[in-house]
């Protein structure tokens, strides 16, 4: 063979690095440090004498941790190996984890957050030294304000599940404030809603009612309406769905909560296709959230740190965290929450590195950009369904013949009852190709789900691309079932056994738990 | 399309690329994505925000010109956030597109995500001496909460005595937390520490948790852990145990003195103070089924695969989340604060053994010089006579608050005013000899007080 080249295959032949690294532990090399700590100076060791002599014996731990002793450039290509072995948004289209939002997080904003100024300051410093930050916390309130038409958005919440958590406090301590705490039991999500919605309602004491779709897929009002009453505390629902529907009935539901004085409550998780389109507040609802890591660009940190914005009507300020920044001329200072405040929802003002890369991802877009931003994911999202309807055996359930929004969620039940090949069967062949693919929350309601989410940041290009991957793997199923049933193929590891991990007497959740049930372990040998 | 605005951010946004998807998808415009939205509903007009700064140049200035009004100062300041070194190699692999930008991928693609989390949760564990320790929660304020609530729902019984001085935080956040299934009653303490006696006579087979806190929120060292501990556990009890890693090179970890359930934060562990933003909660447990279960958190396991020698990972007990079953899993599981869990990782790793020692030193030498220094000072006295780590209360001649506004026009952030005339004092392995004695110098200036006191002479010097 010789020049010109041939021209490449269809797909790219993608292959996971494989470093087959060791676990951190078989690296130990007695006498080998990472990184050497400050050392107590000779004028402090003649005041204090040995600190460590000193301690009651109950206190003084008996022998080092054993931690390994590793030299700091193994350390570090040990981790940069393992990162090679990660599949960062970066380096795919990944558009395959819907719900989630896996947009381009800019790379300009991680760099303006790292600035010292930001990084190594403490929380408690005087407010005349922290200025930048609290100006940081005002601006993103106010921009949170705009685009969800809200009264009061604090930015307390550490992810998208602890804001859901914020406006479950924060309704159990309304109805507590007029003395209704007790008659107001139950809350009532929707199955396509996020399941923290269920479960932090559930922590907050309360009972959960679930309400199922109608048989076009949309959220039934009629079966909302059947479960409400004087017991209701909130209704806490996602939209648009995680199938990417919009309610368009979504007004009667808050109307309906607020006719038997129970609080709507709208879990903004999927709201990247409708900024700048419609907003919370306008359709009635009492508390909001977005998800700061999903709509507004901040990289998702391998599962946070996210971060959580809760938006409030005027009546349910009162009950937010405190305390908040305010703008008192031209400073900023921190105001404590009141008397009816839920009190600390997390340490101190919120997850401030992704606060700030939301605040810089929101300054450099602005009005027209986030609307730009919402029709761009939308159409993008319509692209890719089209794409994906013409691959044989994928459908999308509910609402036949009307658009989505932000994502959809489909369905395989087609190709599984024609090849026996599973949607999570599916995403680990997908996998191949070098692109992430997940199924859907549970339960599984659409048979055989796979949800994807292309939001704005891929090229027509790009989407193309993954459809072609799925429609690959798709022909598989019918033409080579085998070798989409053995993948992954082009991984890091190969098929992981995963019996193991949910039996208590066999799983090992630490090196320290492995080697205490399995002391005959073989441990390999570094490099 | 209903606007045009081309942004390197949106790769599909020049009008003709539009047109084209468009077309392709048989649609006259966006609007006709929208049409479930009721009209009522949409927005008229432009949001109001300020004028985007498009060009990358014109962002960093901006953004730049806010961050550079704050100031770092000589920082005494601690209460949940404190200030130690990170390493480089740490922040050189969190920053990592690979770990920063990844989410939720499987144990397949992600294989790296779940080893080094699987190896931070495994190198904290030896640090706590425990077996079982969570993919990272959102903060110690969460960690705490979930901590008691696995005890209460473990045991079934609603009481939870609190016999350390905690943090007004999260007290706040746990009182919250267990409204509805359990209460909390405090124990005081005495000279700093847990009062044994009068825990003793509170307990009760209705007892779900005691909870310590060690360092607790003043920086006392609990000694009677042990005690806590088979007081407890004779009235089928669990001990919860809040603390901070960062000591336990040194001191002996709580679940070797019978804490049943070990909990905190890991912002101690290599993660930047972020004005109170780089926080991370763990929970630790021995491998009993009993807690394992009652643990909300994602578990990553270790697993064989299908090739000899080969390490692969997955989900431990899935069926215990929200995940799994909505309302009917643990509490819940969320985005919560994993980087983090990786950097703390890196951190132990560097570390080891001997540097997880020599740190546990020079913060009990430091945190003991500077009680000596700042006590020596007439007037100045302390709150009690505990061990401490990394922190302590002084009993000040004046209004705390006023010393506090005094110091910070010299740049100096003395403390956290924990009473009227009490300051809680906090120095690290950052903190040197000569940082300690320059805040005995000016505070001794603040009191009014002169500095002839053998220890201060030798400040002076």
């Amino acid at each position: 063979m010789s020049l010109p080249i041939a021209t490449k295959p269809a797909l790219r032949r993608f292959h996971q690095a494989r470093w087959d690294e060791p676990i951190v532990f078989e690296l130990d090399a007695p006498g080998e440090r990472g990184v050497l700590p400050p050392q107590v100076e000779p004028g402090v060791r003649e005041v204090v004498g040995d600190v460590l002599a000193d301690l009651p014996g109950s206190l003084r731990r008996p022998s080092a941790p054993a931690l390994p002793r590793i030299g700091q450039a193994r350390v570090l290509r040990h981790y940069l190996r393992l990162s090679q072995e990660n599949l960062g948004a970066d380096l795919n289209v990944d558009v395959g984890q819907g719900t989630c939002t896996m947009k381009y997080a800019p790379k300009v904003n991680d760099q303006l957050v790292a600035d010292p100024g930001l990084r190594d300051v403490h929380p408690l410093q005087g407010e005349e030294s922290v200025q930048g930050a609290l100006e940081i916390l005002w601006r993103t309130e106010q921009a949170l304000k705009a685009i969800s038409g809200m009264d009061r958005v604090s930015l307390h919440s550490t992810g998208g599940s602890s804001a859901i958590w914020t406006n479950v406090a924060m309704i159990r301590a309304y109805h507590a404030s007029r003395g209704e705490a007790e008659q107001r039991d139950e809350v009532i999500t929707t199955i396509f809603s996020h399941p923290s919605n269920a479960a932090a309602a559930a922590v907050a004491g309360y009972k959960v009612i679930t309400i199922h779709p109608d048989a076009d897929g949309y959220p039934d009002l009629d079966a909302l309406r059947a479960a409400l009453s004087e017991r209701t505390a909130a209704i806490m629902v996602t939209n648009p769905e995680d199938t990417g529907i919009y309610n368009p009935r979504i007004v009667e539901w808050v109307e309906a909560a607020h006719a038997v004085g129970a609080l709507a409550s709208y879990d903004q998780a999927n709201a990247n296709g409708i900024l700048g389109i419609t907003r919370a507040r306008d359709a009635g609802f009492d508390v909001c959230h977005f998800n700061l890591h999903k709509t507004f660009g901040t990289p998702h940190g391998s599962g946070g740190p996210g971060a959580g914005a809760n938006g409030v009507a005027e009546h349910m300020a009162p009950f937010l965290p405190g305390p908040m920044a305010e703008r008192d001329g031209d400073r900023f200072r921190l105001a404590a929450g009141g008397e009816l405040s839920i009190g600390a929802v997390s340490a101190f003002y919120g997850v401030i590195p992704t606060i700030a890369k939301a605040y810089a991802w929101i300054a450099a877009l602005g009005a027209p950009g986030l609307r730009a931003v919402a029709e761009t994911a939308v159409l993008n999202n319509n692209y890719l369904m089209s794409k994906i309807l013409a691959i044989p055996g994928a459908s999308a359930p509910y609402a036949t013949g009307r658009r989505r929004v932000e994502q959809v969620r489909y369905s395989w039940q087609e190709l599984y009852e024609d090849t026996g090949i599973t949607s999570e069967e599916i995403g680990v062949r997908a996998a191949d190709y070098g692109t992430h693919y997940w199924t859907s929350h549970h339960p599984y309601v659409v048979p055989q789900p796979f949800t994807l989410e292309p939001t704005e940041s891929y090229s027509r290009a790009e989407l193309d691309e993954y459809a072609a991957i799925l429609a690959q793997v798709a022909h598989e199923a019918r033409t080579d079932p085998e070798m989409v049933r053995t993948a992954p193929h082009n991984q890091t590891v190969h098929h992981t056994h995963h019996d193991d991990l949910d039996d208590p007497e066999r799983w090992a959740v630490t090196w320290r738990g492995y080697l205490c049930k399995y002391p005959d372990a073989p441990q390999h040998r570094r490099p | 399309m209903t606007t045009s605005f081309v942004h390197p951010y949106l790769p599909n946004s020049a009008p003709e690329v539009r047109a084209e998807m468009l077309a392709a998808v048989g649609a006259e415009s966006v609007e006709e994505f929208y049409a479930d939205i009721p009209a009522a509903l949409r927005l008229t007009g432009d949001l109001d925000l300020p004028e985007p700064l498009v060009a990358e140049a014109d962002l960093s200035r901006h953004v730049r010109g806010i961050l550079g009004k704050n100031r770092t100062r000589l920082s005494f300041l601690g209460a949940g956030t404190y200030h130690h070194h990170v390493p480089a190699v740490v922040d050189e692999v969190i920053g990592r597109s690979e770990f920063l930008t990844a989410y939720a991928g499987e144990p397949y693609e992600d294989h790296g995500r779940f080893q080094a989390l699987f190896e931070y949760a495994s190198l904290l564990a030896e640090l706590l001496e425990v077996e079982v320790v969570n993919v990272p929660t959102y903060d110690s304020l969460q960690a705490t909460a979930t901590a008691l609530s696995m005890a209460v729902r473990a045991t079934g019984r609603t009481r939870i005595l609190v016999v350390s001085d905690v943090r007004a935080d999260v007290l706040s956040k746990v009182e919250d937390f267990i409204r509805p299934y359990a209460t909390l009653e405090h124990v005081p303490t005495v000279d700093g520490i847990a009062d044994v006696g009068a825990v003793t006579a509170r307990l009760g087979d209705d007892v779900a948790a005691v909870w310590v806190s060690t360092p607790s929120a003043t920086g006392a060292v609990e000694t009677a852990m042990t005690q806590l501990a088979e007081a407890t556990h004779a009235v089928g009890g669990l001990l919860v145990a809040q603390t901070d890693p960062i000591g336990l090179g040194v001191l002996a970890p709580p679940a070797a003195q019978g804490a049943d359930i070990t909990c905190g934060d890991i912002q101690s562990l290599g993660i930047h103070a972020w004005f109170g933003g780089g926080h991370a909660g763990f929970v630790g447990v021995a491998d009993d089924p009993r807690l394992v279960m009652e643990m909300p958190h994602r578990l990553f396991g270790l697993a064989s695969t299908s090739v000899e020698g080969e390490y692969g990972f997955g989900d431990v007990a899935w069926d215990r989340t929200a995940f799994a079953h909505r309302e009917e899993g643990k509490e819940w599981v969320g985005t919560a604060a994993a980087l983090w869990g990786i950097a703390a990782g890196v951190y132990l790793a560097l570390m080891g053994p001997q540097g997880m020692v020599e740190l546990g030193e020079t913060l009990l030498a430091r945190t003991a010089y500077a009680r000596r220094v700042l006590t020596a000072l007439p007037g100045v006295s302390e709150a009690d006579g505990a061990v401490h780590l990394r922190e302590f209360v002084l009993h000040l001649p004046r209004p705390a608050a006023e010393v506090v506004e005094e110091l910070r026009a010299k740049e100096i952030e003395p403390g956290v005013v924990l009473g009227e005339r009490e300051l809680l004092v906090c120095v690290t392995e950052m903190t040197t000899k000569d940082h300690i004695d320059l805040l005995a110098r000016e505070l001794s200036a603040v009191l009014g007080t002169d500095t002839r006191t053998p220890v201060l002479e030798e400040v002076a010097r």
